[in-house]
């Protein structure tokens, strides 16, 4: 009961982005189920005509059906860029084959004796085409389209990723901040939208072929209205956009933040990480909300706004290790320690830039950061006890697991064992806690707000100071479960607003203050 | 009025319809007769021009159709097929009036041509709102007949038009067309399979065999005059019925007795059959028949019986 008043609490307190996400996910569904209408018909009509091509035709509509929603969206991107274009084309495509082939198998199915009666009355192809063979095959043809419907509902929410809208911006947001009010604000309305709309197009199905005429002149109509609502809000405006994540937009050391401390207005799309650098590079988007050691700001000669104002906690890197640990294995602490302050964060970004995007393997980059800062020793070849090593399943931390673990081979006695790949932050910790891995590279921010999770004056209080909030997280991770955390590696992997270096010097905009001043000019 | 000379049809190596030549005379009825596969379908077909003949000419009021335009030639063209193939997404009246709305007929003229013909095809006035589906068989087949007479074309083509009928239904229509005034002045062209119906509705016949024509004729040509062995054996089985219905009173006058003490009688005009039928649904001992000269005639079973004998003998012999 409480959870459903929230629920309701939550939907009514973020109606307006709500209905403009309805709106959104409507008009996608609609203007894709247009185009995909105005093409899959005449192709099921061609290949009624022409059989031998149904198959080829048919083929090529169930293989592009088959390919996964997000690769079919990633696919999109490098020919048509981000938001409404590439989403509307990969929707018209997943709703193209149930279209396709109900025409095809709509106007094969009709009595051929019909037709022949038509054709000995004198009518000319066109006429049998739109007398005769559409009106016959309607019921199985609106099938097709109901299919094609509530397929694009479902579909339309992966749109959010590639900052086209729709009620998945609310259930994506939500996945990533384990919000569950927020994921089931995105998707009630998403199902129940996908009921609704099944469900008119049943009875439009019930109804005999004379008010059938009359309603699907009238939903026609309708279509193009619904159309446009996606059409028209998204031709205002030029100036900036930004494209910030799910989970930057819900957070309030994101998005929210940017509103209440700097009063930023920017118009904002939401897009998946995977896809906003090279959306930022394309010039596609002017801003966005990365990760400031990201490899791909390097690769995408992207710029790091300053956060004059504090509201992005610090994430500081350090290796945080089980008290057992050190107790067992004497040297460790000194021996990771022996990276503490070496990298930086443009080092590290530079780190992230080649395995990321130079593809080299994370060993190669270890080997090459240790021999240039001096660090690197050949291995003992020990035979003491296994350390193991764990790491979260991203690039940067694979990079810090094989430093670390050369490190600990090439000083001691020690063997290595590195167990990367151990997913997000609860794996990881809850290995550290368990003794399945001895230590792993973890970020104060994250220790912080995913794990101590305090309540928001502390967080308000010491997160803008660095060495507060690692003192703070340094002490109660000592208290609560034994673990130490040892002195930060050096850099900084926090939120980011971020824009392109270019644009950056010709706007003179180098602070979030300065962007907001910027915006308000303009 | 219709004429086909040397038109054949070939499906890759088989030959559907091979050299067939006839010609129709305006306001005739000529039947294609033979079993399934015969090429009388497609013979038909031909002349309206939904199969395409591969050789020959098809001449329709001194017009070669061969390079007419489709679409026009069709619209002059009556067609009743054994489905039917009625809309099903049109009401009856919709169905009457495709091809005058094909050819934008005004409103009014539309809606009185087809009472018109409800009228006198004997569909119920109601019925025009349904929709076929909501129609028994027979009513169906009069409503696909008078979507082909709508627009009064000269020529007709009927593809077994009672074949989807049961057999009650089928005697009793088949009469009622016989004498449709609307079909009188009709062209016609009628394809079947069913030789009693054949002979009821011919002026003449065409019996086909493999694509070929085997012998056209009037009926009594084919009964009495076979021209080949298939012709013969072809109707051998009702040989005696057929016999019967078709020679009529006045066929066999001359073998029949005077009576000039009667001054009124059925016409000479109906058939040795139906002159039986009457005589035994009667229980009458004689019939009296006068013909077009005003003289008049009587007899009992055994003197019909034994005129029809007669008549037999000598029309083979001839």
């Amino acid at each position: 009961m409480n959870e459903q008043q929230t629920l309701w609490q939550f939907m009514s307190m973020e109606s307006d982005k709500l209905l403009s996400q309805t709106v959104q996910h409507i008009g996608l569904t609609f203007i894709s189920l247009l185009f995909a209408i105005a093409i899959g018909l005449p192709l099921g009509i061609l290949i009624a005509r022409r059989r031998k091509l149904s198959g080829i035709i048919l083929g090529i509509a169930g293989v592009l059906q088959t390919v996964p929603s997000i690769a079919l969206l990633g696919f999109m991107i490098p020919i048509l860029g981000i938001g409404a274009k590439p989403a509307i084309v990969a929707l018209l495509i997943y709703a193209l084959l149930p279209i396709i082939r109900n025409t095809y198998t709509g106007i094969i199915g009709i009595d051929k004796h019909i037709i022949e009666a038509a054709k000995a009355m004198g009518m000319s192809k066109s006429q049998i085409l739109f007398k005769v063979e559409i009106p016959l095959a309607m019921p199985v043809l609106l099938a097709g389209i109901r299919t094609a419907t509530v397929i694009n509902v479902g579909v339309a929410t992966l749109a959010s990723y590639i900052a086209a809208g729709g009620l998945g911006e609310f259930i994506f947001g939500g996945i990533s901040l384990n919000n569950t009010n927020m994921i089931l604000a995105g998707a009630i309305p998403a199902a129940l939208l996908a009921i609704l709309l099944d469900g008119l197009l049943a009875l439009t199905q019930k109804l005999d072929f004379k008010k059938l005429k009359k309603v699907l002149i009238f939903s026609s109509v309708f279509l193009i209205i619904l159309t446009a609502f996606y059409v028209l809000p998204s031709a205002y405006g030029s100036g900036l956009k930004a494209g910030f994540t799910p989970e930057f937009m819900g957070r309030q050391d994101g998005d929210l933040g940017l509103k209440s401390a700097y009063g930023l207005k920017i118009k904002t799309v939401v897009i998946s990480d995977a896809v906003m650098y090279k959306a930022a590079f394309s010039k596609e988007l002017d801003v966005i909300s990365g990760y400031s050691t990201d490899g791909r700001l390097k690769a995408f000669g992207l710029k790091i706004l300053k956060d004059d104002k504090g509201i992005f906690p610090p994430y500081y890197a350090a290796p945080i290790v089980n008290q057992a640990s050190l107790n067992k294995f004497p040297e460790l602490e000194d021996v990771l320690n022996l990276l503490a302050g070496k990298i930086t964060d443009s080092v590290m970004t530079d780190l992230n830039y080649r395995t990321d995007y130079l593809h080299q393997t994370p060993e190669k980059v270890a080997i090459d950061f240790l021999v240039k800062v001096g660090l690197y020793k050949s291995p003992k070849g020990g035979a003491g006890e296994t350390i193991k090593i764990g790491s979260k399943i991203f690039g940067e931390q694979y990079i810090l697991a094989e430093i670390y673990s050369m490190l600990i081979k090439g000083n001691t006695n020690y063997k290595v064992e590195t167990k990367t790949g151990l997913g997000g932050t609860k794996i990881c910790f809850d290995a550290l806690v368990n003794n399945q891995i001895d230590f792993y590279p973890e970020y104060t921010g994250t220790g912080l707000l995913a794990i101590l999770k305090p309540d928001n004056k502390i967080v308000s209080q010491i997160s803008h100071n660095k060495d507060e909030t690692y003192k703070y997280v340094s002490d109660e991770f000592n208290k609560k479960y034994k673990i130490k955390w040892l002195k930060p590696i050096g850099f900084n992997n926090s939120y980011a607003l971020m824009m392109r270096q270019k644009q950056s010097s010709e706007i003179d905009v180098n602070t979030i203050t300065d962007l907001k001043n910027y915006l308000d000019k303009n | 009025m219709i004429e086909l000379k040397n038109v054949s049809k070939k499906y890759g190596e088989a030959v559907a319809v091979n050299q067939v030549s006839f010609d129709v005379k305006e306001k005739e009825n000529l039947v294609l007769l033979g079993t399934s596969g015969c090429g009388k379908t497609t013979t038909l077909k031909m002349i309206n021009r939904l199969i395409n003949p591969d050789e020959g000419e098809i001449i329709i009021n001194g017009q070669n159709i061969i390079n007419q335009n489709t679409e026009i030639l069709r619209k002059g063209i009556g067609y009743v097929m054994q489905n039917i193939g009625l809309f099903p997404h049109y009401t009856v009246e919709e169905n009457i009036a495709i091809v005058p709305e094909l050819l934008k007929w005004d409103k009014k003229k539309i809606q009185d041509r087809v009472y018109e013909l409800t009228e006198k095809l004997h569909l119920p006035a109601n019925s025009l709102k349904l929709f076929p589906n909501e129609l028994s068989g027979g009513q169906q087949q009069r409503v696909g007949l008078a979507r082909a007479l709508v627009s009064d074309p000269a020529v007709l083509l009927m593809d077994e038009p009672f074949g989807a009928l049961d057999n009650v239904t089928r005697t009793s229509i088949r009469k009622e067309f016989k004498d449709l005034e609307e079909l009188k002045r009709k062209t016609m062209v009628m394809v079947t399979h069913d030789v009693e119906e054949a002979f009821e509705l011919a002026d003449r016949i065409c019996l086909m065999d493999k694509g070929q024509i085997m012998q056209i004729g009037t009926p009594k040509e084919l009964l009495f005059n076979p021209a080949n062995d298939f012709a013969k054996k072809f109707l051998d089985g009702q040989r005696l019925a057929l016999e019967f219905k078709i020679v009529t009173i006045e066929d066999i006058w001359e073998k029949l007795s005077n009576r000039s003490s009667i001054n009124k009688g059925l016409s000479a005009d109906i058939s040795v059959w139906d002159a039986m039928e009457k005589l035994r649904n009667n229980q009458a001992a004689e019939l009296q028949f006068s013909n077009n000269t005003q003289e008049y005639k009587s007899a009992s079973f055994d003197e019909l019986i034994k005129a029809f004998n007669q008549y037999k003998n000598f029309t083979k012999h001839e």
